[in-house]
């Protein structure tokens, strides 16, 4: 013990940066940038996880299990929504330059970004094409889920809604075929929502829907634009949400030809 | 299924579950792996088949044949195969409502344990003969003819013309060899009536029903030429 000193007499101890980093004539390193980042990184995520509790849910989501002898197949559902994914990028770059307004001017803004913007053909190809891949690849999906028998419980209300974006998908083919108004794309439409009008009760009301009126006019592009770019893809949207909430919540099938073998049951059910 | 089946069903599935791995990162792998390959896939063919656009649209040339995205051909060859007019509303709506119904109540009618495609003979068998009629229905589809493809052989300098030709939608009211419409004279020789000064002229200044190509001939001028080309060497020769 030091007799106690008056307080002018007493040391006074280092100021931070004199005598050494941590103040007994020592240095620790600096962090590194690599230490740093991570840090950065995990304070972010902090400060979000406080104040949304997100992780939990995200953790629950990345690290569910997935039963054993899971295969390829069941990539098919995740690749048909990285296909929509890619439609709806390239769907907000026609869109800034497609003009739904007359149908002249429908049919030279298609022109202008096949001809004209840069790399305006690449991605009216790839929005073309892309659907054929979506379509194509939600069919295999379903194939799949209807083969490993995926319908059954408890999962009937996954199914339901996957029928329902099927119909959906199927409207976005029907709806953007029209908007490049060539020849191709006017003729196959009207006579599509002529299919529609035979239909008993509701077609010819469902066709004058479609055509805004009982001819084709100029809001009859508009009209099928509005379906095209917010309506239909905006409620795919939200039921591929439900449908992949589902599938965490209820786990996907385990595939069908595995059993669970008897002393793995009978241990459970003690 | 009944209750006891149900309660039989989450208890397997809990154990083949606690049996597997996590999503993240065995299932995130695959599912990565498989989108990459997507889009490459849709960038592949974006590229190599580019983005066709056609003739303006004309109310007015009612005789165009109307071809649906391929997706559709199965709905659209229902229309060919049923024949008898007063039946044709089942074609157009009745079927494909009462197969959309079927499938969207399936887990509703279909409720047995079994999940094994090779136990399920009936679904098994639906399912196999749908695909089987789906398919058979696109490819009657895809061979009745596209407007779009000329069969007819040429010399190799005029290829590029005639797919022009084929993708321009002259094939609506056009024959050229065996493809085509013939709501206007036939292509197939016309080289040996009409130059190419003449056949430009037609182009631009067409008699109705044919749509004027002034405005393709101001937008893609070398594409213009290369067909008025292929035209004008349609002799009947080869
Ligand atoms: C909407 C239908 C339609 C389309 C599409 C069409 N034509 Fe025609 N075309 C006609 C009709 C009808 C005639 C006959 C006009 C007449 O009798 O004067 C004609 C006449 C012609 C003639 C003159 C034939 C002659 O015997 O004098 C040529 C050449 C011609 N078309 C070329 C083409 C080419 C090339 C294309 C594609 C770029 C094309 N047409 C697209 C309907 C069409
Ligand atoms: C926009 C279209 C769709 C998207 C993005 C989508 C996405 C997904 C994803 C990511 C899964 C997880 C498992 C897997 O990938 O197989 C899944 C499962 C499932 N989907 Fe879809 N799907 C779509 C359409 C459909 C359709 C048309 C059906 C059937 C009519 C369907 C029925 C099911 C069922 C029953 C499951 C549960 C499968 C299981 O648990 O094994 N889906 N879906």
């Amino acid at each position: 013990m030091t007799p106690p000193l008056p307080k002018f007499l007493r040391p006074t101890p280092p100021r931070p940066g004199e005598n050494g980093r941590n103040g007994d004539g020592t240095t620790t390193a600096p962090p590194k940038p690599q230490e740093q980042a991570v840090e950065g990184v995990a304070s972010v995520v902090g400060w979000l996880d406080e104040r949304t509790g997100a992780s939990p849910f995200l953790r629950g989501f990345l690290y569910r299990k997935v039963p054993k002898g899971t295969n390829w197949f069941y990539t098919l559902g995740s690749a048909t929504m990285f296909a929509f994914l890619s439609q709806a990028v390239t769907g907000v770059f026609l869109a800034m330059y497609y003009e739904p307004d007359a149908p002249s001017r429908a049919y030279a803004s298609a022109a202008h970004i096949t001809n004209d913007v840069f790399l305006g053909e690449l991605v009216r190809g790839m929005h073309r094409w892309g659907s054929s891949v979506m379509i194509i690849l939600i069919f295999l999906h379903m194939g799949r889920t209807f083969f490993f028998g995926a319908y059954k419980y408890p999962r009937e209300l996954n199914w339901v809604i996957g029928v329902v974006l099927l119909v959906l998908t199927l409207m976005m083919g029907l709806t953007g075929y029209l908007l490049p108004f060539d020849q191709r794309s006017f003729w196959a439409t009207v006579v599509a929502v002529n299919l529609n009008s035979s239909g008993p009760v509701i077609g010819p009301y469902l066709a004058d829907f479609l055509r805004a009126g009982s001819e084709f006019g100029p809001t009859t592009i508009s009209r099928f634009y509005a379906l095209h770019m917010l309506a239909v893809p905006g409620l795919i949207a939200a039921l591929i949400g439900a449908h992949l909430y589902l599938v965490a919540k209820l786990g996907t099938t385990a595939p069908p030809w595995l059993k669970a073998e008897k002393k793995d049951l009978l241990t459970e059910e003690i | 299924m009944d209750r006891r089946q149900r309660e039989q069903y989450l208890r397997e599935y809990s154990i083949l579950k606690g049996q597997g791995k996590p999503f993240f990162p065995y299932a995130i792998a695959k599912d990565g792996i498989m989108a990459t390959i997507t889009i490459l896939v849709i960038i592949l063919m974006a590229v190599l088949f580019g983005a066709e656009l056609g003739p303006k649209a004309d109310p007015t040339t009612t005789t165009y044949t109307p071809r649906p995205e391929w997706y559709f051909f199965f709905l659209f060859e229902l229309l060919r195969v049923v024949k008898p007019p007063e039946l044709v509303f089942l074609a157009t709506i009745g079927i494909p409502t009462i197969c959309l119904m079927l499938l969207l109540l399936l887990p509703f009618y279909d409720r047995g344990p079994e999940r094994n495609p090779l136990r399920r003979p009936i679904a098994t068998t639906a399912g196999i003969a749908t695909i089987g009629a789906m398919t058979y229905l696109t490819v009657l589809g895809a061979l009745a003819g596209s407007p779009t493809e000329i069969e007819l052989a040429t010399k190799p300098q005029y290829e590029e013309g005639k797919e022009i030709t084929a993708s321009a939608g002259c094939l609506g009211c056009h024959k050229i060899g065996e493809n085509g419409n013939t709501l206007g004279p036939n292509l197939t020789e016309i080289g040996a009536r009409l130059g190419r000064d003449a056949i430009a002229r037609t182009l631009e200044n067409p008699t109705a029903p044919m749509p004027s190509y002034a405005n393709y001939r101001k937008t893609n001028p070398e594409q213009f030429d290369k067909l008025v080309q292929y035209v004008a060497s349609l002799k009947g020769d080869e």
